[in-house]
């Protein structure tokens, strides 16, 4: 370890990790907001819903992250005119701000899809036990259906938590000074390859935290199956 | 065999690798640009072209090699020659006392000015740092242009980018104020590109050598002191012999020397 | 200029170089499935074989490589392995230089992360697999190595299949990355197209699609795969 390169470079690299850390966990915040509604629709019976659902899903999964944040990045500034119209370039300006929208989009294709595989494995006889009950649609989803389907969903979607943490890398490439662009810009000025290991470890340390708080956070949500497994 | 005299066959090994590094003959020569810094360096129709391209030709063809040319992202450019991915960079690259630390340069071939570029609207009199407090200026990673305004623009915000290109083309939308760089390249784009019309020249030349270098030059790996004294020699033969003269009057109807 | 022409083959429009960055896209992710597999596997038995150590080392790699940004990943390999190398030679052949190009360095980033995925898929596998196979097959006098080929190998392949099928989509979108090391695959292509011609949103549009139908593409394949590989087991429900 070399004080004088920590010195120079610690506290650039520092605030690259926090930009880092709200890129993520904004982006997958809203993700969640938005993957629910946007699983309904996948699974509704309405073909309105559903087609334009599975669309979405169906891009934002099958193109990569990387030329999604070109096309909107890029794109925002061809836009320019139109987007002044509607008083959103202020937005769109912002580098963080696009890869905000990019990486927020593109989680809640991914979280939709997870939600969406979960309630569709659930037996049909829960929604019809429900229906006898005389529970209406609404209740028989939030009461019976999803906290279920949660916890089916609880391991993909963290696994998604932690490939948006390593995706947010490319988040440098158009200038948002995160961790890779900090450590970019450090190994540019120094030639030292050791600043490449050093954002290796804290990329390392914060997948494994998030990978094990994960995990106290899955086994907390299930403790009542464990029970009745034993 | 004991640990001893493995210990001595691989310090013989060593030397031996030394020995040959330093008696290598230089038949062809692998050179790294960066393709996307017009008109110094650029892909036209899918070739490599541009005044360092040329320039680089020249030389090569007083120093009898066999030339080929590598494109290399700006910022892995160092990083590839100190791995031998390439042999040489002619790729504008200033020579600075920072970079002479890990490579060696041969003598300056060009030297021009930097200059801010601003938005013809904008109406920036003073690009001192004062009078750019709280502007956004965008800058191309890892050159002397970034390094002097992270020093003295304190007050500004910075944004480092890929190339010049993305920074002039997010100046055009609006994303920054400013771009700093250097001044025949801005002057190119604003003649050649379809956004060029925006913006115009602010501010005046800024060339201390303290700063941006003293000109630019090929960059060599420090265990090539026999292609450098060859990049020297041809350098200061093309000068004489008017083939240098004639590489720069295809591009520019100045000296940029 | 219309979309026609911006993607003519002529000299004016982009369609040959965003062809040969699709067929370059394309090289490299079938050029890097087998090393990634093949690296997967040995690691998977690595972690599952009786050696500690061994084991040990395997879980460590994997749990590394799964955890970096692919990015990272790509710029360590692209300029550690090449200093890493050339060390090896200069030690091993003074004099002698070897060069590590783009391709061959993405091919090696994008494997390594592939076979430390895949080889949790395949630990997986293996275990799954009752272990009276491996039993019944020395039994009957089968050595190891065709025990593994002709009894263990098939019941893998049907195993792993999804996930090693979802691998590859994460694989093929991977490639985009390269861009980064200088390669000129299909992002690359793109992204000179926009600097030429300032038309972002309708070059990295057809890009997105272009990826979008590779995609298709390879899940119409995985899913064949599988229900070939599953043809035996129908009758069997």
């Amino acid at each position: 370890m070399n004080l004088e390169l920590l010195q120079a470079y610690g506290p650039r690299m520092l605030s690259g990790l926090v930009t880092t850390l709200e890129l993520v966990f904004i982006s997958a915040g809203i993700g969640a907001l938005m993957a629910l509604p946007l699983a309904l629709a996948r699974n509704s019976r309405s073909r309105l819903l559903s087609v334009p659902a599975k669309c979405y899903i169906l891009f934002f999964r099958g193109t990569p992250l990387l030329a999604q944040l070109f096309l909107i990045y890029y794109g925002a500034g061809q836009m320019r005119g139109p987007l002044d119209a509607f008083h959103v370039w202020w937005f769109f300006r912002d580098a963080f701000f696009c890869a905000l929208f990019a990486f927020t989009i593109n989680t809640t294709a991914y979280q939709a899809e997870i939600l969406r595989a979960a309630l569709g494995s659930l037996p049909r006889g829960q929604t019809e036990a429900a229906a006898s009950l005389g529970l209406g649609s609404w209740v028989t989803l939030v009461r019976v259906l999803l906290p279920q389907a949660m916890i089916l969903a609880l391991r993909p979607l963290g696994n998604e938590l932690i490939l948006s943490l390593k995706a947010s890398a490319i988040a440098s490439i158009v200038t948002v000074p995160e961790l890779m662009q900090a450590t970019k810009l450090a190994f540019a000025r120094s030639f030292e390859f050791q600043v490449y290991i050093w954002a290796a470890v804290i990329y390392f340390l914060m997948v494994e935290v998030v990978r094990r708080v994960w995990i106290l956070f899955e086994r907390r949500l299930t403790r009542h199956l464990v029970r009745a497994a034993v | 065999m004991t640990l001893k005299t493995m210990l001595a066959a691989t310090a013989l090994g060593l030397a031996v690798a030394g020995g040959a590094a330093q008696a290598k003959e230089w038949k062809s020569v692998r050179i790294a640009v960066e393709g996307v810094y017009p008109p110094f360096n650029y892909m036209d129709k899918g070739e490599l072209t541009g005044f360092d391209v040329d320039v680089a030709k020249t030389l090569c063809t007083h120093m009898k090699v066999e030339c080929t040319f590598v494109v290399q992202d700006w910022d892995g450019m160092i990083p590839g020659l100190l791995a031998g991915k390439y042999d040489a960079i002619a790729s504008s690259m200033s020579i600075t006392d920072e970079r002479k630390k890990k490579v060696d340069f041969s003598d300056k071939y060009y030297n021009t000015p930097a200059h801010f570029m601003a938005a013809t609207t904008s109406k920036v009199g003073d690009t001192s740092p004062k009078g750019l407090a709280g502007k956004t200026i965008g800058a191309q990673g890892s050159t002397t242009q970034a390094s002097f305004l992270d020093k003295n623009y304190k007050d500004s915000t910075v944004k480092t980018y890929q190339s010049v290109d993305d920074a002039s083309a997010d100046l055009a939308s609006g994303r920054v104020d400013l771009v700093f760089s250097d001044k025949v390249l801005l002057n190119e784009w604003m003649k050649k590109s379809s956004d060029g019309k925006c913006c115009e020249l602010v501010g005046p030349d800024m060339s201390d050598p303290k700063d941006f270098g003293y000109g630019k030059g090929v960059a060599v790996r420090k265990d090539a002191p026999e292609l450098l004294a060859m990049f020297n020699t041809a350098i200061k033969a093309s000068l004489a012999d008017g083939s240098y003269k004639a590489d720069n009057d295809k591009y520019f109807p100045f000296s940029v020397y | 200029m219309g979309a026609f022409q911006l993607l003519s083959f002529g000299p004016e429009g982009w369609g040959s170089q965003l062809a040969s960055g699709v067929w370059l896209t394309i090289r490299l992710a079938v050029a890097t499935l087998p090393f990634g597999l093949a690296s997967g596997l040995l690691l998977a038995i690595m972690i599952n074989g009786r050696n500690r150590m061994l084991s040990r080392a395997a879980l460590v790699f994997t749990t590394i490589f799964r955890a970096l940004p692919e990015l990272l990943t790509i710029f360590i390999i692209y300029y550690g392995l090449q200093f890493l190398i050339q060390a090896v030679v200069d030690a091993a052949w003074p004099g002698t230089s070897i060069e590590i190009n783009g391709f061959l360095a993405g091919l090696f980033a994008l494997g390594v992360v592939f076979a430390s995925f895949a080889s949790e898929i395949f630990v997986a596998g293996l275990r799954a697999l009752p272990k009276g196979q491996a039993e019944a097959a020395h039994a009957l006098g089968l050595s190891r190595g065709t025990a593994f080929v002709s009894v263990i190998a098939p019941q893998l392949f049907r195993l792993t299949l999804p996930g090693v099928g979802n691998l590859w989509f994460v694989l093929l979108k991977d490639t985009a990355l390269v861009s980064v090391i200088s390669l000129s695959d299909l992002m690359r292509q793109t992204t000179i197209a926009v600097s030429n011609t300032k038309q972002p949103i309708f070059f990295y549009g057809v890009t997105c699609l272009i990826y979008l139908c590779l995609s298709l593409v390879s899940g119409a394949v995985v899913a064949l795969l599988e229900v070939r590989t599953n043809r035996a087991y129908r009758g069997a429900r």
